[in-house]
């Protein structure tokens, strides 16, 4: 059963693509782009003439621009920090579940103690000290969200540890290192993958509120968090600049827990056989 | 009219029918039988029964009980039925009671519900019926959870829920196969004894507990009924061919093992060897204490023992899974020494080790050729990738299976292929010791016989020396060539197979023996032969462990722990060895 | 009780990396004002202990704390930090509260219903509601629903100090609890499921006990035991979604509190806040766990 077959993969799946596309594709056909300022169309509503399609904002800039190049930035730093909390994550909980014992009680404690604490205020402590430095955002976003990845692959590495393949190998002689490789890696690689597609959203939410607040991608460049934020003070006049950000960066998300759900249920099926 | 009447019964699941045009009927107070192999539709009939089948589940047929039409029932009615009229008793007492409530207040709800005792009465008539049930200081098991209790308590809690409503009858769906041999003695007794005038429904796959039980009794093979009727009529003609392969498939502890003694060389020698784990902090279990046994070329040599008795840390000890605390074991002539990472690549190769789950024991993601190839890889790295494929087919052509299944993956194969495969990837090596740690209690009869005789052939052809580990006797009776017995990790009795099975010289070895259940319905089954069960190994009884438990005690087994001997061939570990004669 | 000895290391290590953080930022508390002659700025540093290494002013932080003393807050001249927690804190704890026991019974209730009725359109619609709830983020919920409610149907409040009374706590409380309903939804529909299809649920129903007995004898507890571990992140989450709420609907509550006193330097005021929050959170996750052991029993006896 290939990883197609499943209606919400591939619909959810092909949403993000369709969207990133439009991302990467829109600001090239434009003719407009997302700094230059035009204070005698402030505030215009969505137009199809003149290509500005999204309409403007408050300072004359064209919103599809804008909209379609916060789009790349949201996923940008979604996914880059996705892929540090991945590392980090997979690194910590690999090691705490192969080695067992005192160490991954320890480990485990650590963690837990860490899974309560409100980290935003961290987040936003981080972003203060740093002065908002854009590679930092993604560190910083990373470095929240590895705890749910550390456990997941935590207990999926105990439970395989456990298994009698593994133990067969060891006794055949299989080297410590391909067991790794070869026994342990596979088995985790479902879902690594699934929880990776579920941290994205949980990083975009972390990069979007950072901008909402002011403290994340500084002007002119712009995220959809920021986007919302802008939007949140035109609301009464012109609701377009905040329900245009605000529904796309609801379907983004929508769409990567889609897939998330989608994906474990295509690596469960394989498995209870 | 009979109690229960069971017409065209089918079910199916999206298009593939479990249970298929299935009729039968059982009348007030007969016990029947119903028997087939995994899979058959055995459970999934009783479910149906209780009309508690997964809503996936087309039902067609009719099930009537005492005039009440059960297939398509609302729940309002079947609930009146269910725990009053009809009662269940399911195989995993651990799964089946519910953790996080005490025992009393799990019971005290079906009265409740089917009103049959208010206020005072209620707990009174609760722990009345833990007392019949056999749980000694019944008042106190009352407020216990579950998993305070052993496996042979919670399933005499389950039959208490079961019965207290007083049902006319009673299913039992292989109530008694995940116990020890000796505790299934037991709750098969206390059936007897408690069912009174309830009808019986015994669902098992085990030949000897249907001889036992049942007046009557029903055959499924794959979801039909293929033979009904008499059980010693049945037992002494069978009607339908897959009757007979049962029959014959079934061990049987009552006929003799054909094997003479082994000559071979001796290859394999555990000396006084210990294990211990540590328990939740600090406290020392002893898993194994002084075991010694030896093995020779092209012996089967067989480690029988309960839950406790420290056969599995035995073995992984020596393989160096886990560390020994004590003794050492050697190798011809080499010591096996430190954990298995370490230890010489003859000596990886050399012993091999097959385990009771065989799709677990397979790696998910690799297919077929690469798991057996593994062992190649690292043993002899200078194959040809050609030469390798073809080690492979052979292995696998030693276990029966053609070159399509190279491809396969694990979740793929039925249960005894998966089983053949890995022993094919044991063999693949030319080892020359195989263990097999319970290595066909998972398999159906007709599976196991070949896998049996798959291992007996390697043996005769190389001179394969196999460990069996097992706690089925019957199995052991019919391929080992000597057998030692261990009972909460140290060793009673060691001895060759007929001298064992004719004159046990441990009491708990002629227990053992006595608590199989024969599959000839012609012979009343034995009384229970042991009361109790094996204690927690984290407080072992002082003295000679097994003292409980044991008919002979006497005041010298309390205190001092009695010191293997050799007696006429064999040796044994009780004070009074040479008193007691224990001839079957 | 091992566990709460267990939790004061941490609560260190966070009061430290805070501490480290806070002053690590460039800029002081009181760069934003006037420029000062030389002398009065060092005079103003040496009596907020602003020259002395860093290290004196983290230890004489930490002997503050243990007497319970926050120090002033640097920005807010007449107050201590004290004081201040505690004039904005039972506002956001009114509405953290609110929103959780909102949460808690609006997710329980509909998580469990979805899972009975399992694959009908009920479930889906639950499922569905649920899964755009965890979403959308709050600070786009926050404003939609005020443009609509408030603004185009004038039914509420739009602003906090517009008005008073009740009504004006319904949509900041509604905002907050909207994503811990939709999580809490979607947990204890997948644990009731679970547990529902476990071996003593068909044990309970061989009894005969009926859908309702079974639920609430059986079934309740175990299916809300992962609830009951993602209390401590949920009431992390809460917390987080306070800063954005209190923002939009400009609720004088401690998460502004927080983001004000990060902006504007004001050292104390933010160490203080992190402290009580941390120290608050930690508290309650140890309830979580004892509350766990009285629920599982083979936690409590091994």
């Amino acid at each position: 059963m290939s990883l197609f077959d499943n209606r919400t993969i591939r619909v959810s799946g092909g949403i993000l693509l369709t969207v990133a596309a439009c991302a990467l594709a829109g600001p090239w056909i434009s003719p407009h782009d997302y700094l230059t300022t035009d204070f005698n169309r402030q505030l215009v509503s969505p137009t199809i003439a003149g290509g500005q399609i999204f309409g403007t904002d408050d300072l004359g800039r064209d919103l599809f621009v804008r909209t379609m190049l916060g789009i790349r930035v949201t996923l940008l730093v979604a996914i880059v920090a996705s892929l540090v909390s991945l590392v980090i994550g997979v690194a910590y909980g690999a090691t705490a579940g192969f080695v067992g014992g005192r160490v991954d009680a320890a480990m485990m404690r650590f963690v837990d103690t860490l899974y309560a604490l409100p980290f935003i205020f961290f987040v936003i402590l981080l972003m203060v000290a740093f002065e908002r430095n854009f590679l930092l955002i993604f560190v910083a976003i990373g470095a929240v969200n590895w705890l749910d990845m550390a456990r997941i692959v935590r207990g999926q590495t105990l439970s395989l540890r456990e298994r009698e393949f593994v133990d067969a190998a060891r006794l055949t002689g299989v080297s410590t290192a391909r067991i790794l490789l070869h026994h342990i890696a596979p088995n985790l690689i479902g879902i690594v993958v699934v929880y990776v597609t579920l941290t994205i959203p949980q990083a975009i939410l972390v990069e979007s509120f950072l901008s909402f607040l002011g403290l994340g991608i500084q002007e002119p460049q712009t995220s959809l968090g920021a986007l919302v934020d802008a939007g949140v003070n035109q609301m009464e006049g012109a609701s377009w600049a905040l329900l245009i950000p605000a529904g796309l960066l609801a379907l983004i998300l929508l769409c990567f827990n889609f897939l998330g759900d989608g994906l474990r249920d295509f690596f469960d099926v394989r498995h209870t056989n | 009219m009979s109690l229960l009447n069971v017409k065209d019964l089918s079910i199916r699941y999206r298009q593939a029918a479990v249970v298929d045009a299935l009729s039968f009927s059982i009348d007030k107070g007969e016990s029947v039988g119903l028997v087939g192999e995994s899979g058959s539709g055995k459970s999934q009939t009783a479910l149906a029964l209780l009309g508690l089948l997964p809503r996936q589940a087309s039902v067609t047929g009719s099930i009537r009980f005492d005039g009440t039409e059960i297939v398509g029932s609302s729940e309002v009615a079947l609930d009146r039925l269910r725990a009053r009229r009809i009662g269940i008793v399911f195989q995993d007492p651990m799964q089946a009671l519910n953790p996080y409530l005490r025992v009393g207040r799990q019971l005290r709800e079906v009265l409740v519900r089917h009103k049959l005792a208010r206020g005072a009465e209620i707990d009174e008539r609760v722990i009345e019926m833990l007392s019949r049930v056999g749980l000694s200081d019944a008042r106190r098991q009352f407020n216990a959870y579950p998993h305070q209790l052993s496996g042979g308590m919670r399933q005499r809690v389950m039959l208490a829920s079961a019965l207290i409503a007083e049902p006319d009858l009673l299913i039992g769906d292989e109530p008694t196969t995940a116990l020890d041999v000796t505790v299934q003695a037991q709750i098969l007794e206390l059936l007897e004894e408690i069912r009174d005038n309830t009808a019986l429904l015994l669902i098992t796959h085990d030949l000897g507990v249907v001889a036992g039980h049942c007046e009557r009794m029903l055959v499924l093979e794959k979801g039909r009924l293929v033979d009904a009727g008499a059980t010693t009529s049945l037992f002494a003609s069978p009607g339908h061919a897959h009757t007979r392969l049962l029959l014959d498939a079934a061990p049987r502890i009552d006929r003799a093992g054909t094997l003479s003694p082994a000559t071979g060389p001796s290859i394999l020698g555990v000396d006084s060897v210990s294990v211990s784990y540590t328990a939740f902090g600090n406290e020392q279990l002893r898993a194994v204490y002084d075991v010694s046994l030896s093995l020779r070329s092209g012996e089967t040599l067989a480690v029988v023992g309960e839950s406790g008795s420290g056969k599995s840390s035995l073995i992984r000890a020596v393989l160096g899974l886990v560390p020994m605390h004590a003794g050492r074991a050697v190798y011809a002539g080499a010591p096996l020494e430190g954990p298995v990472e370490r230890r010489a690549k003859t000596q990886r190769r050399d012993l091999q080790l097959i385990f009771q789950d065989p799709v677990s024991a397979l790696n998910p993601h690799m297919r077929v050729q690469s798991i057996v190839a593994e062992s190649l890889l690292v043993h002899e790295p200078g194959l040809s990738s050609r030469a390798r494929r073809e080690g492979v087919v052979e292995a696998l052509s030693q276990v029966g299976l053609g070159e399509e299944y190279l491809v396969r993956y694990p979740h793929e194969l039925s249960g005894g292929q998966a089983q053949r495969v890995a022993i094919a990837r044991a063999l693949v090596l030319g080892p020359k010791v195989l263990i097999c740690d319970e290595a066909v209690a998972a398999l159906d009869g007709s599976v196991r016989e070949q896998v049996l005789a798959l291992l007996r052939k390697a043996q005769q052809e190389t001179g394969l020396a196999i460990i069996f580990i097992s706690h089925d006797l019957a199995v052991v009776r019919a391929i080992s060539h000597r057998v030692v017995v261990l009972y909460m990790g140290r060793l009673v009795e060691r001895s060759d197979n007929a001298s064992l099975f004719s004159r046990p010289r441990h009491p708990y070895t002629r227990a053992l023996i006595d608590a199989v259940p024969v599959p000839n319905p012609v012979v009343a089954p034995k009384k229970a032969p042991l009361r109790g069960e094996v204690p927690s190994l984290l407080h072992p009884p002082s003295g000679c462990v097994f003292h409980p438990r044991c008919k002979y005690v006497k005041e010298i087994c309390r205190s001092k722990p009695p010191k293997g001997r050799d007696v006429q061939g064999a040796h044994v570990a009780c004070h009074f060895v040479d008193e007691i004669d224990l001839s079957l | 009780m091992l566990r709460a000895l267990g939790a004061i290391p941490t609560l260190l290590l966070v009061i430290v990396l805070a501490f480290l953080m806070v002053h690590a930022a460039p800029g002081g508390p009181f760069d934003d004002e006037r420029v000062l002659p030389a002398d009065v700025e060092a005079n103003i540093a040496r009596a907020y202990h602003l020259d002395e290494p860093l290290p004196k002013q983290l230890l004489r932080y930490l002997a503050g704390l243990a007497q319970g003393d926050l120090g002033p807050s640097y920005r807010y001249r007449d107050h201590t930090v004290s004081e201040l927690i505690g004039a904005a804190f039972p506002l956001s704890l009114k509405l953290g509260a609110m929103a959780m026991a909102l949460a808690i019974i609006v997710g329980a209730s509909a998580g469990t219903v979805a899972a009975l009725k399992q694959g009908t359109y009920l479930d889906r619609l639950v499922m569905a509601f649920s899964m755009t709830g965890i979403s959308i983020p709050v600070f786009v919920v926050a404003p939609v629903l005020v443009l609509f409610l408030a603004v185009k149907l004038q039914w509420l409040p739009a602003g906090w100090s517009s008005s008073s009374g009740a009504s004006r706590m319904v949509l900041p409380v509604v905002t907050l609890a909207l994503p811990q309903i939709a999580y809490i939804a979607r947990l204890t529909r997948a644990s009731m499921i679970d547990v529902l299809g476990r071996d003593f649920i068909r044990t309970a129903r061989a009894q005969g006990l009926g859908t309702w007995t079974v639920v609430r004898l059986h079934a309740l507890k175990p299916a809300m035991l992962p609830v009951l571990s993602y209390m401590g992140p949920a009431i992390a989450a809460i917390l987080t979604g306070s800063v954005v709420v209190e923002e939009i609907f400009g609720i004088p509550g401690l998460g502004q509190f927080f983001v004000r006193g990060a902006l504007n330097r004001d050292y104390t005021l933010v160490l203080g806040i992190v402290v009580f929050y941390a120290t608050l959170i930690v508290s309650l996750n140890l309830i979580v766990d004892i509350l766990y052991g009285a629920i599982d029993p083979r936690v409590r006896y091994r």
